[in-house]
């Protein structure tokens, strides 16, 4: 049985476009998985995303990680989202515009050794970029960028919100290989938000199938009869 | 050039630099609360701060004058505890400038935070910043135009403010006789050449610092063009 590092239930009311729904959301994920989210739009995946980075509050539920306690609300344990250890690629990749390649890296872990970055910046193919504004890069460079940001603090748990939705199906194909890559390399338990069937084939070792809220499905790709759909 | 109005062009300027100063300060912090606290009822304090916008000039410089006459208890504290007389004085008409540009300075900055997506602020508390560090490195980085605006702004509109000086600092030279106060001042008095040198300065300074607000809007019409 491999390490359980995440343990969440979580409650909250949200409002969809069938009008207020219960998400009501039980997962368990373990060490260094890579893990889908996957349904339609309004079924509350970036919520479930939000809710573990402590950007959403919740109207009940707990969230473990390994040993610590992240939310409880029966003891009124709310971690601010600076106190959880995670990186977070958000849609529109929420760039600083006024920050340069190489800023926008030092600015997530200024103290981290200057290698490190530098590192960065080769795996992401980023290096003869590092003094552009993220205006000046396309969208799969400025995707890269994002999801190197993310990981700059060496987090445990890396939770990207659909990154690469925006982008055209030849540097999707490219990126779900560096997510792969950054998956690996970096160590972190992934959690990500897609409604690609492909890209969810192609990357997850885990799925949950979401719909108004609720997980519906959970399994391999395999087990939830994803392969079939190809 | 003679030395008064040498005097009153320089105590206008120099009621519209410290108006935009405080107010650059000050605004910061209301219009954060204002776009990003939870709380109820802010509309209610956005509406009272925006309440010099749509209320007669003379109407606020009423209420101030009698706040701060020595009878009341703010002009009688300000008076025993610093020395302060507010009402017929450069602090007190500077108060008055300063509460009657508010909403120039909080609105352009409001509106600039509003235009800014949520997620610049979420991604920074992610990678463990604060509030404030957020704040000063990333938002107000990206809303420099908005804050330009602002500047500019209350500059210009503290240069043109007549009602509210009139009632609560009269029009005392080298204290409170400044350039809008002069033109009246010497039409009054029928001395039409001098109320022109004021009036043509007033205008040239106002025109000039609106089409820097203008350039500033026309490069920097949104938060993305960086």
């Amino acid at each position: 049985m491999e390490e359980l590092l995440i343990d969440m239930h979580v409650t909250k009311k949200i409002h969809t476009s069938n009008g207020t729904e219960i998400l009501d959301v039980e997962l368990k994920i373990s060490k260094y998985q890579l893990v889908t989210l996957f349904g339609k739009s309004g079924a509350g995946k970036t919520t479930v995303l939000k809710i573990i980075a402590g950007l959403l509050s919740v109207d009940s539920g707990y969230i473990k990680v390994g040993d610590d306690v992240w939310l409880d609300s029966t003891q009124k344990i709310n971690l601010r989202p600076q106190k959880r250890n995670i990186g977070f690629v958000f849609q529109d990749y929420a760039l600083f515009p006024n920050m340069t390649v190489k800023e926008n890296l030092l600015y997530a872990y200024p103290h981290q050794e200057k290698n490190y970055v530098s590192e960065l910046l080769d795996i992401f193919h980023l290096k003869g970029l590092c003094e552009r504004r993220p205006n000046q890069l396309s969208g799969g460079q400025q995707q890269r960028l994002a999801v190197a940001r993310a990981l700059a603090r060496k987090p445990k748990i890396l939770l990207l919100d659909e990154p690469l939705s925006a982008l055209d199906y030849d540097t999707r194909k490219i990126l779900q290989d560096e997510i792969i890559l950054a998956h690996k390399n970096f160590n972190a338990t992934t959690i990500l938000v897609s409604h690609d069937i492909n890209e969810v084939v192609k990357l997850s070792d885990y799925m949950y199938i979401m719909h108004d809220g609720k997980i519906v499905k959970n399994g391999t790709p395999q087990q939830c009869g994803m392969v079939g759909l190809l | 050039m003679d030395f008064l109005f040498v005097e009153t062009i320089w105590l206008s300027i120099k009621l519209a630099v410290l108006t935009t100063a405080f107010l650059l300060v000050i605004s910061v912090p209301i219009s954060y609360f204002l776009v990003y606290s939870k709380i109820r009822f802010k509309s209610i304090l956005h509406a009272l701060i925006s309440m010099p916008l749509v209320l007669p000039p003379s109407v606020l410089g009423f209420y101030l004058l009698i706040a701060f006459s020595p009878t009341n208890w703010l002009g009688e504290m300000m008076a025993r505890y610093f020395n302060l007389h507010l009402a017929f004085s450069f602090a007190g008409i500077l108060i008055g400038s300063i509460i009657y540009n508010l909403p120039f300075m909080v609105n352009a900055l409001y509106n600039g935070l509003v235009s800014l997506p949520n997620s610049l602020r979420q991604a920074s508390y992610t990678l463990g910043k604060s509030a404030m560090t957020t704040l000063f490195k990333v938002l107000l980085p990206n809303i420099k135009s908005a804050i330009l605006t602002g500047i500019c702004l209350t500059f210009a509109h503290t240069l043109g403010e007549f009602g509210i000086i009139l009632m609560i600092g009269g029009n005392i030279q080298g204290q409170t006789r400044v350039a809008s106060i002069a033109v009246y001042d010497e039409v009054q008095a029928l001395n039409f050449e001098a109320a022109n040198r004021y009036a043509l300065f007033l205008f040239g300074l106002s025109f000039i610092i609106l089409v820097m607000v203008h350039s500033i809007n026309k490069n920097n019409s949104t938060w993305k063009n960086f």
